[in-house]
């Protein structure tokens, strides 16, 4: 007969195994988790007001003594300084990281890419007021004379740059896992570095490039604090980027910050905004899930 | 000595020269490519010491030798890859003839050299685009925008490789969807499309079956004529079927060079003799 393996080794193995398996579980729970609480506390909310109602009606007054609870003012507010946020942010971070992976030198990209990681460690409300006290009045002074003190157009560029890093990091290492022998070939028909960069190793990278710019853009509809200085708190249904507007992330700060009882409505519809920011972010986690799966190019 | 403009200059019909140059005797054949004393160093390490070899125009010559031997650093000087990594440096001569521009002289614009050497690699490299646009790759960087230009190029070139019957349906396919030996033929197409005077070979099988690696090996002998060939092998049967020059090198020079069949059934220096028979290597 063989002889196995000793008993005690191999409850050591399930030992570990069952660990790792309960830290995998546990992203899972407590994802889940907020789910629930968000679906669970909403759903009062959503007994008071309809849902056609919440996601129909172009005012957000809930505090006001008549109140109002449509949510379009501000998901346009959010949709809006995200869209500005990653105007800045794609371009950018895709120009640096194709220069730092196809023409840096290696110490040019050791001595760059940490500063620009420390973009990232910043914080946020650092950005907030470089948005409200430095780029509104760099703006009006410019080109744009008319600019409120409170504006989203501000505020959008500050988080583009605030996410940079993520578009330019994620993209990089993209492209650096792209193999040599694909850039060989490119060299080897004749074509020079831009061309190689742009025809074979952007298209090859597209994946992960596209997984960063989804990752940016979660980050740019979640950022909080720039949008709560230095966009003005007002929800206001518009797409010009250059008035005053209010996120939905801006909104549940400023409300969790007051001091609304418990089980009001007000309160409530802190959560229903919640739901609707997760809902939201989902979509484009599942969108990048499904344009990586479509673009994924194989290699050995 | 640097004739860069010379090599700007369009290619002349070699083909004909090189049908008629075929008649005559070895002693007059043309040379595409002539190596003089050429030095090639990774940093502080000669990779290869005073190679001298001259590569017949429109001839297959093998390069052979254990690993290390110097062989591939070699083959890549000549469309002058190494130029992709710090640290490198070549000295003396590798001629390209006629026009008679050293190409390894760094003050050669690489890319004009690329331009008219092709290269397939060791592993199949195709590129994240569609069957056509791989092989309309070369085509399209050299300005070339006419639809019905390349439309008629990317076909000559995917039947020269012997890929064009196989791929003519699914030509918006991506390449790298084809098996391994299909994939390493679409490279063939790609370098072929370009009408290049020379074509590198860098173990162009040794990732693939026997039956691919035939039909690779059916390719490399229909282009002997049309292009020059050099290939770098580890199959020493694989040189004596296509080749019609063998060079045999050893760390990092050239032991024996001479007509395929007389360095394998006949070497003149115990060292090849060594190696082709299996005794060491």
């Amino acid at each position: 007969m063989l002889e196995g393996i000793p008993a005690r080794q191999r409850a050591k193995e399930r030992a570990i195994e069952g660990l790792l398996f309960l830290a995998g579980v546990s992203s899972i729970l407590v994802t889940t988790a907020i789910a629930a609480i968000l679906i669970y506390e909403s759903s009062a909310f959503f007994r008071e007001v309809s849902v056609v109602e919440f996601l129909t009606d172009t005012m957000w007054t809930p505090l006001f003594a008549e109140p109002r609870y449509g949510i379009l003012p501000l998901l346009a507010g959010t949709v809006l300084s995200a869209s500005v946020g990653l105007l800045v942010a794609i371009p950018l971070g895709l120009t640096i990281a194709i220069y730092l992976s196809e023409f840096a030198s290696e110490r040019m990209r050791e001595t760059v890419k940490p500063v620009l990681e420390l973009l990232a460690g910043i914080p946020t409300v650092v950005f907030g007021y470089f948005a409200l006290f430095l780029v509104t009045p760099l703006l009006q002074r410019t080109v744009l004379p008319d600019l409120p003190g409170f504006n989203v157009l501000s505020a959008g560029i500050v988080i583009g740059i605030m996410i940079v890093p993520y578009v330019s990091s994620l993209a990089e290492d993209a492209m650096r896992a792209v193999p040599m022998s694909l850039r060989e070939g490119s060299f080897a028909m004749g074509a020079n570095r831009v061309e190689t960069a742009l025809k074979v190793v952007v298209p090859a990278a597209f994946s992960g490039i596209a997984a960063a710019c989804i990752l940016a853009a979660s980050r740019a509809v979640g950022e909080t604090m720039v949008v709560a200085i230095a966009a003005g708190q007002q929800p206001n249904l518009t797409l010009d980027p250059t008035q005053p507007a209010a996120t939905i992330t801006a909104y549940i700060v400023q409300v969790s910050l007051g001091d609304l009882p418990h089980a009001s409505i007000g309160y409530q519809s802190i959560f229903a905004a919640g739901l609707t920011l997760f809902v939201l972010t989902l979509l484009f986690n599942l969108a990048g899930h499904a344009l990586r799966r479509r673009f994924r190019e194989i290699y050995e | 000595m640097v004739n860069e403009a010379a090599l700007r200059t369009p290619p002349p019909a070699v083909r004909a020269g090189v049908a008629a140059s075929a008649a005559e005797a070895p002693a007059e054949r043309r040379v595409k490519l002539r190596c003089r004393d050429f030095h090639f160093y990774y940093g502080a390490f000669h990779a290869l010491k005073g190679i001298n070899l001259a590569f017949e125009e429109g001839a297959v010559t093998a390069l052979i030798g254990p690993s290390g031997c110097g062989k591939s650093t070699l083959l890549r000087s000549f469309n002058r890859m190494h130029d992709l990594y710090p640290g490198t440096r070549y000295e003396g001569e590798v001629l390209m003839e006629p026009y008679g521009v050293n190409i390894v002289d760094r003050r050669v614009d690489a890319m004009a050299v690329r331009m008219r050497i092709g290269m397939v690699f060791q592993k199949p490299n195709p590129f994240p685009k569609s069957i056509y646009e791989n092989v309309a790759y070369g085509l399209r960087l050299r300005g070339e925008r006419r639809r019905a230009a390349l439309d008629e190029k990317v076909e000559a070139a995917l039947r020269d490789a012997a890929l064009w019957d196989e791929v003519k349906d699914r030509l918006r396919e991506p390449g790298t969807a084809l098996s391994g030996g299909q994939q390493q033929r679409l490279c063939i197409a790609r370098a072929m499309a370009t009408d290049p005077e020379v074509i590198l070979f860098d173990e162009p099988t040794s990732a693939l079956d026997p039956i691919a690696t035939a039909k690779i090996e059916d390719l490399v002998q229909q282009l002997a004529g049309r292009v020059t060939v050099v290939i770098v092998t580890h199959n020493m049967q694989q040189a004596a079927r296509v080749s019609q020059h063998t060079a045999f090198m050893y760390l990092g020079e050239v032991v024996e060079f001479g007509e395929t069949g007389q360095i394998f059934t006949a070497p003149r220096i115990q060292q090849t003799q060594d190696y082709i028979t299996g005794r060491f290597g």
